[in-house]
C-alpha cells in the first residue's frame, strides 16, 4: 500500500550541538526523493530519526497521515520504513537465502530446510528481477550485489519507504547501472524513495524531488528538478556561490620528474610506462579494479613490482618499503583515508608530523614538542582544518579534515618532489573539495609532478592537465586537457567498450 | 592559499552544566585506576594489620618487581597491537642459562650477558617472524613459549640448577638506601620505558602502529623493523628479569615463572593499555603492577588459602576491565 512521509518541524539537539532545526521534509510515494547537504548538515540524524533509533526532541513524524512516534528500529520497520545504510549489514559467510530468510528461516521442528530456503529466496529474488543465486555466499559477491541482496531485505519485509544512504559511494560505473535500474522499478511499484548523495549527477539522473540541509536546516525544498541548476544546488548546500568549483589554473610545466617505465605487478598485467612532469597535475581513470591503485602502491613501494624501472629526476628510484620513496620526496595520499591513511585514536598534531618525526633532531630519537605545535598549529590555520584544538583525536573530524591533516603530513616534508593522492575528495563535501583543489594547485606551482587518481570523471576533466585511462590493468590511452571529453574517458575506460581509437 | 573558505558551522553551543556531577564524575572517570587504587591503598593501611610498614611495602615491591619490569615492556608489545606469551618461559630459561655460565666460568658478568643476549635473540625470533612472516602473535608466542620452557627443561636435565658464586647471590640481594635491588631496576624501567614512550620517536611510533599499522607503514614507518626492535626489547628485559630472579633464589628452576606471562598482561590491562593497540600510559602501567601486587600481599597478610588468591586475581582483573568498558563507552 502506497504510502506518503511528512517530517514537521523535527529538532534534535546533542549536547553542545543542534543537529536539526525544525527540519521539515516531505515526499509521496512513487516518487525518488533527494536529500542532499554537506557533511554535518543533518542527513545522517534525520535518517536515524526516520528509523527510529534517535528520537526527535520536537516535530511530528507522520507516515501515510498518521502521526507515529518511534521508539526503536523495530518499531520503524514495522511501520514500512527501510534505511539501507552505507555500511551494510549481513553475515558473509552464510548464503543468499540464508541472509535474506535470517530471522525466519524455514525450519522443520528446528532442523533447517535449505532446499525450500533456496526456492523461497530465489523466488524473491526472481520477483524483484534481480538475478542473484541463492546459494552463493554473501562474501563472494561484489559490493553492489551484496546491496542489493540488503535492499531485497527490506522488500521482503513490505517496506513502502526506503531510504538509500550514499548508496553508490563504493559501487563502479556499471554496478551504479544497475542500482539505478532498481530503484526506478521500486519506483514505479509506487514506492517512496529517499536517495542520500554527494554526487549531483546523481541526483539529476534519478531524482523527482529534492531537500537540501545545512547546518541542521532545511535550506530548500525542490519539487521537480526541471529548472535547478547544478550551481543553484551548490550553492544552497555551501551557503554562498561558488562559481566554478575546479578553478583550473593553468601552469607553465618543467621538465620530466617521474618516469615509469614498464612496471607490472599482480593487477598491473600489462607493463605500464608514463611521466609526469615538473609543475604537470596527472589524472589517473578508471574504473574500480583497473589497477590505478595498485600502480600507485607500485610506485610508492608499498607493492612490490615484478619488473619495470622508476626513474626520479633522471635516477634510478628502487624503492622496496615506503620509507625509500618517501625519503627521495615521493608522497601517497592513500585511497581509503580511514583504512590506510589516519591513525584514528591519535591527535590532529601526531598524525601531522608522524613521517617529519621520523627524519627530525636527534636522528629522529627524540621527539621535539615543540617545532610539532608549531607546525601544526601553522597547518590547522593555513589549511582551515576544523578542530577545537591540536590535540583533538583525528577520528572525530569530518572526512574533509581529515584529509588537510594527511595532505599537511606530506606538505611539511621540505623535499616534496612528487605526490600521489588516490580519490583525494571521496566523500568529501563541496567547500572543502574546493580547497584541496587549490592545495593541488599550488603543490604544482611548487614545481611538484602531481598524480591524482579518481573515479569522478568531472573531477578529473576540471584539475588534470592530461589525463590517462586505465582499463583492466592496463594504460589504454592518454588524453590531453584540450581533447578532454566525458564521452571519450568513458568509452575508453569501460570494459565492454569497443576500441575508441 | 584562502584559508577558511568554508563559513564556521553555525551550530549553538548550549551551556555548559555547572553541577558538580558534570565536571567531576568525568574527571574521576578519567582516573578511576589510581583513584580507586588509592582509595584502597588507604583504607587497608588502616584496616590491615601489618600492611603499612616498611617492612610490608619494601616486600610488596620486591614481590612485583620482576613483573614490574616485563610489564613494562610488556606495555609497548601491547600497545603496537601485539601480544606476547612467551615471557614467562624466557624468564626461566635465562635464569638457568645464567646459573649455568656462571657456574662455568665463575663470572657473574658472563652469566648476566649471557641471560640478556639470549632473552633479546629469543625475542628477536619472535619478532622476526611476526613482522616478516606474518604469523599472529598470539600463536607464535604460544609456540615459542612451548619451546623455551622446553629449552629450559632440556638444558637443566629437570633439575634446579643451584648456584655457588658469591657474587651472584650478593647480585639481587644487595641494597641501596635501604632498597633492594631488584627494586631499583624496576623503578628504573619505569623511569626508563615512561620516558620511551612518551617523549621519542620510538614510543610515538609504537602507537601508531598500534592505532593503523598500514597508515603508519604509508606514511614512512619502518613497521617491520619497530615490531622486532619492539620484542626484541622485551625478551631483554625478560632476560634481566630471569637473571634477577635465579639471584634471588640462588638457582635457576625449570618450572619458575609459570602463568607469569598473564601476570604481566593483567597488569598491563589493569593499568588501562588497550588490547586494540594505540593507547598506553606508564602511569597505568605502574598502578596495575601495584594493584596485582596488593591484591596478593594482602591476601598473604590476613592468611587466606593460596587456592582463593586465583579467584581474587581473575575477580579483579574482570571487574576491571568492566568499569574500563563503562569508562570508555560510547566514544
Amino acid at each position: 500500500m502506497p504510502t506518503s512521509l511528512h517530517l514537521k518541524e523535527i529538532s534534535k539537539r546533542f549536547p553542545g550541538v543542534r543537529a536539526l532545526d525544525r527540519v521539515t521534509f516531505s515526499a509521496e510515494p512513487g516518487s525518488v526523493h533527494a536529500l542532499i547537504g554537506e557533511n554535518g548538515a543533518g542527513k545522517s540524524t534525520l535518517l536515524r530519526i526516520l528509523g527510529g533509533i534517535y528520537q526527535p526532541d520536537s516535530g511530528s513524524l507522520l507516515v501515510g497521515g498518521t502521526e507515529r512516534h518511534f521508539q526503536s528500529a523495530a518499531s520503524s520497520i514495522a511501520a514500512g520504513i527501510a534505511i539501507i545504510h552505507q555500511e551494510l549489514h549481513y553475515v558473509a559467510n552464510l548464503t543468499i537465502a540464508e541472509n535474506l530468510l535470517l530471522g525466519h528461516l524455514p525450519n522443520h521442528y528446528g532442523l533447517f530446510r535449505k532446499g525450500h530456503a533456496i526456492r523461497v529466496a530465489a523466488g524473491h529474488l526472481r520477483r524483484l528481477g534481480v538475478d542473484l543465486d541463492p546459494r552463493a555466499k554473501l562474501r563472494t559477491l561484489s559490493i553492489a550485489e551484496r546491496q542489493m541482496v540488503e535492499i531485497c531485505k527490506a522488500l521482503l519485509r513490505e517496506a513502502q519507504i526506503i531510504a538509500l544512504d550514499e548508496p553508490t559511494s563504493s559501487l563502479s560505473h556499471h554496478e551504479t547501472e544497475i542500482l539505478f535500474r532498481l530503484v526506478r522499478d521500486l519506483q514505479n511499484q509506487g514506492r517512496l524513495l529517499i536517495y542520500v548523495s554527494h554526487r549531483l549527477d546523481e541526483i539529476f539522473a534519478l531524482c523527482d524531488a529534492c531537500t537540501v540541509l545545512r547546518d541542521g536546516h532545511t535550506v530548500a525544498t525542490h519539487q521537480g528538478l526541471a529548472g535547478v541548476s547544478r550551481a543553484q544546488l551548490v550553492e544552497e548546500m555551501v551557503g554562498r556561490k561558488i562559481a566554478d568549483i575546479y578553478n583550473y589554473r593553468p601552469r607553465p610545466l618543467g621538465p620530466n620528474r617521474i618516469e615509469v617505465n614498464d612496471v607490472t605487478g599482480k593487477q598491473v598485467t600489462q607493463p605500464a610506462s608514463f611521466a609526469v612532469r615538473s609543475g604537470e597535475v596527472l589524472g589517473f581513470f578508471g574504473l574500480v579494479g583497473a589497477g590505478r591503485s595498485e600502480l600507485m602502491q607500485l610506485v610508492f613501494g608499498a607493492a612490490r613490482p615484478r619488473s619495470g624501472s622508476i626513474k626520479l629526476d633522471n635516477q634510478l628510484l628502487r624503492a622496496r618499503h615506503p620509507v625509500d620513496a618517501i625519503r627521495r620526496g615521493i608522497a601517497f595520499c592513500p585511497e581509503d583515508r580511514k583504512e590506510s591513511g589516519i591513525i584514528p585514536i591519535r591527535s590532529v598534531t601526531e598524525n601531522i608530523n608522524l613521517t617529519a618525526r621520523q627524519r627530525g633532531g636527534m636522528r629522529g630519537f627524540f621527539v621535539d614538542f615543540r617545532t610539532e605545535f608549531k607546525t601544526s598549529d601553522g597547518f590547522i590555520k593555513r589549511l582551515g582544518i576544523k578542530t577545537p584544538h591540536r590535540r583533538q583525536q583525528i577520528r572525530l573530524l569530518s572526512g574533509g579534515n581529515q584529509q588537510k591533516v594527511i595532505l599537511a603530513r606530506w606538505l611539511n616534508l621540505p623535499n616534496l618532489r612528487v605526490i600521489i593522492m588516490d580519490e583525494p575528495t571521496r566523500g568529501i563535501d563541496v567547500g572543502a573539495k574546493h580547497e584541496i583543489y587549490n592545495l593541488i594547485y599550488e603543490l604544482a606551482e611548487r614545481g611538484c609532478a602531481v598524480i591524482v587518481v579518481s573515479s569522478e570523471l568531472p573531477e578529473l576533466m576540471g584539475i588534470a592537465d592530461r589525463m590517462l585511462i586505465m582499463r583492466d590493468g592496463v594504460i589504454t590511452a592518454e588524453i590531453n586537457r584540450t581533447d578532454f571529453s566525458e564521452h571519450l574517458a568513458l568509452s575508453l575506460a569501460l570494459p565492454d567498450a569497443v576500441e575508441a581509437n | 592559499m584562502k584559508a577558511g573558505l568554508t563559513p564556521e558551522p553555525k551550530l549553538r553551543r548550549l551551556p555548559r552544566s555547572p553541577s558538580l556531577r558534570g565536571r567531576l564524575l568525568p574527571f574521576l572517570l578519567e582516573y578511576n585506576l589510581v583513584f580507586i587504587f588509592l582509595a584502597i591503598f588507604v583504607a587497608l593501611s588502616f584496616s590491615v594489620r601489618y600492611f603499612f610498614t616498611i617492612q610490608n611495602m619494601l616486600g610488596l615491591a620486591l614481590s612485583v618487581s620482576q613483573i614490574g619490569m616485563v610489564a613494562c615492556t610488556m606495555m609497548f608489545c601491547l600497545a603496537s597491537r601485539d601480544f606476547d606469551l612467551s615471557v614467562g618461559s624466557i624468564v626461566a630459561f635465562t635464569g638457568i642459562l645464567s646459573a649455568t655460565v656462571i657456574n662455568l666460568t665463575d663470572n657473574l658478568w658472563a652469566g648476566v650477558a649471557a641471560a640478556l643476549l639470549s632473552g633479546a635473540i629469543i625475542g628477536s625470533i619472535n619478532g622476526v617472524i611476526i613482522a616478516y612472516l606474518r604469523i599472529n602473535a598470539l600463536i607464535t608466542t604460544l609456540a615459542t613459549m612451548e619451546m623455551v620452557r622446553g629449552l629450559a627443561f632440556i638444558a637443566s636435565h629437570g633439575q634446579a640448577v643451584g648456584v655457588s658464586n658469591a657474587d651472584f647471590i650478593y647480585f639481587a640481594g644487595s641494597s641501596f638506601l635501604g632498597i633492594s635491588m631488584p627494586i631499583w631496576t624496576t623503578l628504573g624501567c619505569f623511569v626508563l620505558f615512561g620516558f620511551l614512550l612518551n617523549s621519542t620517536v620510538y614510543g610515538r611510533n609504537t602507537l601508531a602502529i598500534g592505532g593503523n599499522p598500514e597508515a603508519a607503514r604509508l606514511a614512512g614507518i619502518h613497521v617491520e623493523r619497530m615490531r622486532v626492535v619492539i620484542f626484541m626489547v622485551q625478551g631483554l628485559v625478560a632476560g634481566l628479569a630471569g637473571v634477577i630472579l635465579a639471584s634471588r633464589i640462588t638457582s635457576g628452576q625449570p618450572n619458575s615463572a609459570q602463568g607469569f606471562e598473564l601476570n604481566v598482561i593483567s597488569a598491563c590491562v589493569l593499568g588501562g593499555v588497550s588490547l586494540k593497540g594505540g593507547s598506553a600510559t606508564i602511569a597505568g602501567v605502574i598502578v596495575g603492577v601495584f594493584i596485582l601486587g596488593t591484591a596478593e600481599n594482602v591476601m598473604n597478610l590476613l592468611n587466606i588459602d593460596a587456592f582463593y588468591q586465583y579467584l581474587v586475581r581473575g575477580a579483579i582483573l574482570l571487574a576491571a576491565v568492566v568499569v574500563d568498558q563503562q569508562r570508555t563507552r560510547g566514544e
